[in-house]
């Protein structure tokens, strides 16, 4: 046994009474504040459970007539029921499944979409004037998120580059600057998602107009689910998928190289470029593999997620190590 | 409550309850309800709960003298090992369903990689004290041998709360919960070891000693 005998206890053993009380009080304090602490963690976790305000939900819709566009990968599609409970869309929460559930209520109309900077004339669109701009077109698009997960969705939409012909962007228009919706209201999660909101994102005009670059308004057979970015996004298949803004709002020309949410949260980490390249590792981890979602083993990263013929010439000469 | 904590029975109930994390686990496993990246969710959740039992471990002895019911020492060993049972689970995840053994690309991340050093560091702490958690191993090393041995597990919560850190985006406010609660505990102790030194007298014999009652078996 390891129970020692205490030797017999005399006079000096004892604990001063000043000692002994400051004791209890010392040990009560640190109680009281690991209560404190637990009760306070316990708030903030269960006032997350929010209630948004009630309003007219836009579910999906059907989109009828829409024909087969170019660029479709004869990859396994992905489910629409994972590709719509797996998002990073943090203004509605920051984990995988938070989107599904805090977007339900997410008014996508009526809905306004900026487009503004160096162009002609500014101009503000509808999603009904939107979706008569130019044929809808199905193209099934990898999308490989810098996390080394991926994706394969057939995206809904017409090239980028129609709505870039239509405003005719001046000759000062070297980039283009993408502004996300944001409303603490309808995303009163937004506050932690630990980056600044409204989310930015930007392109090079030249990379705006490449053929790839969809404006995007449905998946599947529908339009967008709210938590994959309802009622209008950019796709930007060979970057990350951060690049490939959600819920737009507003669409700059600009003649600089745009601030960008994610660069702005961590420019180590997260470049203007972001071309998938398994050859630059993201500092934490490794971008030479990527878990397509729903197969067991990981396989190997694509140069520009496959989409090098398309877009390796706009890099022509860049050291892509140092614009990552 | 000392009948309760001292009855056979509360650890048996115990043991049950400190599995339940692990079996829910395999029950989501079974019906395909992690979500679209399965491999993620295992490793998340067993991270977690490597994290919580830690936590729960640590706090045992705090609560022993807040409570002054030393009975809940019963438990202490079983919880830490459950923490140990958790990070086995989250480690192999990462070695297998991850990584699929591939030992120079886990030699590479183990040296570039900045959160998988320290996280490796705080499991390979605490498997000499999963080693040396039985009733024969504290007698041949000797109370006060294997009470220094075990504050390693001081080390190992702190760095596993750096490993969480470290990996995630954005959102640091799991991993900062921990750190929260493990520096309270850790504060707790320090305070305890401040105010034994403060006493004219010295720490009376065997009470800064936390030494299990080596009589119980698991």
């Amino acid at each position: 046994m390891l129970i020692k005998r205490a030797p017999d206890l005399g006079y000096t053993d004892v604990t001063p009474k000043d000692v002994y009380l400051n004791r209890r009080k010392f040990l009560v304090g640190i109680a009281g504040a690991a209560v404190t602490g637990a009760a306070v963690i316990g708030y903030k976790k269960f006032s997350r459970v929010v209630s948004l305000p009630a309003g007219p939900v836009t579910s999906p819709s059907k989109l009828s007539g829409v024909v087969r566009g170019p660029y479709r990968t004869d990859e396994k599609q992905n489910t629409l029921n994972d590709v719509t409970h797996y998002n990073n869309f943090y203004e509605f929460g920051t984990a995988k499944d938070d989107p599904a559930q805090n977007a339900q209520k997410f008014v996508t109309s009526p809905w306004t979409l900026t487009v503004e900077g160096e162009v002609s004339k500014t101009r503000k669109f509808s999603m009904d004037e939107i979706m008569k701009l130019a044929p809808l077109e199905q193209r099934i698009y990898r999308h490989r998120c810098v996390e080394a997960w991926s994706i394969v969705v057939p995206w809904i939409g017409f090239p980028l580059s129609v709505l870039i012909n239509l405003v005719q962007p001046t000759a000062k228009a070297k980039f283009v600057a993408f502004e996300s919706y944001y409303d603490i209201g309808q995303m009163p999660l937004g506050p932690d998602a630990g980056i600044s909101l409204p989310y930015v994102e930007g392109l090079r005009l030249d990379e705006a107009t490449n053929p790839l670059a969809l404006l995007t308004v449905g998946m599947y057979d529908q339009t967008l689910a709210n938590q994959d970015g309802a009622p209008v996004r950019i796709v930007v298949p060979w970057k990350y998928g951060f690049k490939s803004a959600k819920s737009l709002v507003k669409i700059k020309f600009v003649d600089s190289q745009p601030a960008t949410t994610w660069n702005d949260a961590n420019s180590q980490e997260y470049g203007f470029y972001s071309n998938v390249n398994p050859k630059v590792d993201h500092p934490r981890w490794s971008q030479a593999t990527e878990r397509r979602l729903g197969e067991f083993r990981k396989r190997p990263t694509l140069m520009f997620n496959g989409y090098g013929n398309q877009v390796a010439s706009l890099y022509g000469g860049m050291d892509l190590k140092k614009y990552y | 409550m000392i009948r309760l904590l001292t009855s056979k029975w509360t650890k048996v109930v115990v043991f049950a309850v400190c599995l339940f994390p692990l079996a829910s686990l395999g029950w989501k496993a079974l019906r395909g309800e992690m979500g679209a990246n399965p491999v993620e969710f295992i490793t998340h959740a067993t991270g977690d709960w490597t994290l919580r039992f830690l936590v729960i471990t640590l706090a045992i002895t705090p609560l022993r003298k807040i409570t002054r019911v030393p009975q809940f020492i019963r438990f202490r060993r079983m919880l830490g090992l459950f923490a140990f049972i958790y990070a086995c689970l989250h480690f192999s995840t990462y070695m297998v369903l991850d990584k699929f053994f591939d030992v120079a690309e886990m030699l590479k991340d183990i040296q570039k990689r900045r959160f998988i050093t320290v996280g490796l560091a705080a499991f390979v702490l605490i498997i000499p004290l999963a080693v040396t958690s039985t009733a024969a191993m504290i007698r041949r090393l000797g109370g006060k041998r294997w009470q220094l041995l075990h504050r390693l597990i001081y080390v190992s919560a702190v760095l596993g709360v750096i490993h969480y850190y470290w990996l995630v985006k954005s959102d640091v406010r799991k991993p900062l919960e921990y750190a929260w609660m493990v520096g309270l505990l850790l504060a707790f102790r320090l305070g305890v070891w401040v105010v034994d030194r403060s006493r004219p007298c010295g720490p009376r014999s065997g009470s800064s000693v936390e030494l299990p009652v080596t009589a119980e078996s698991a």
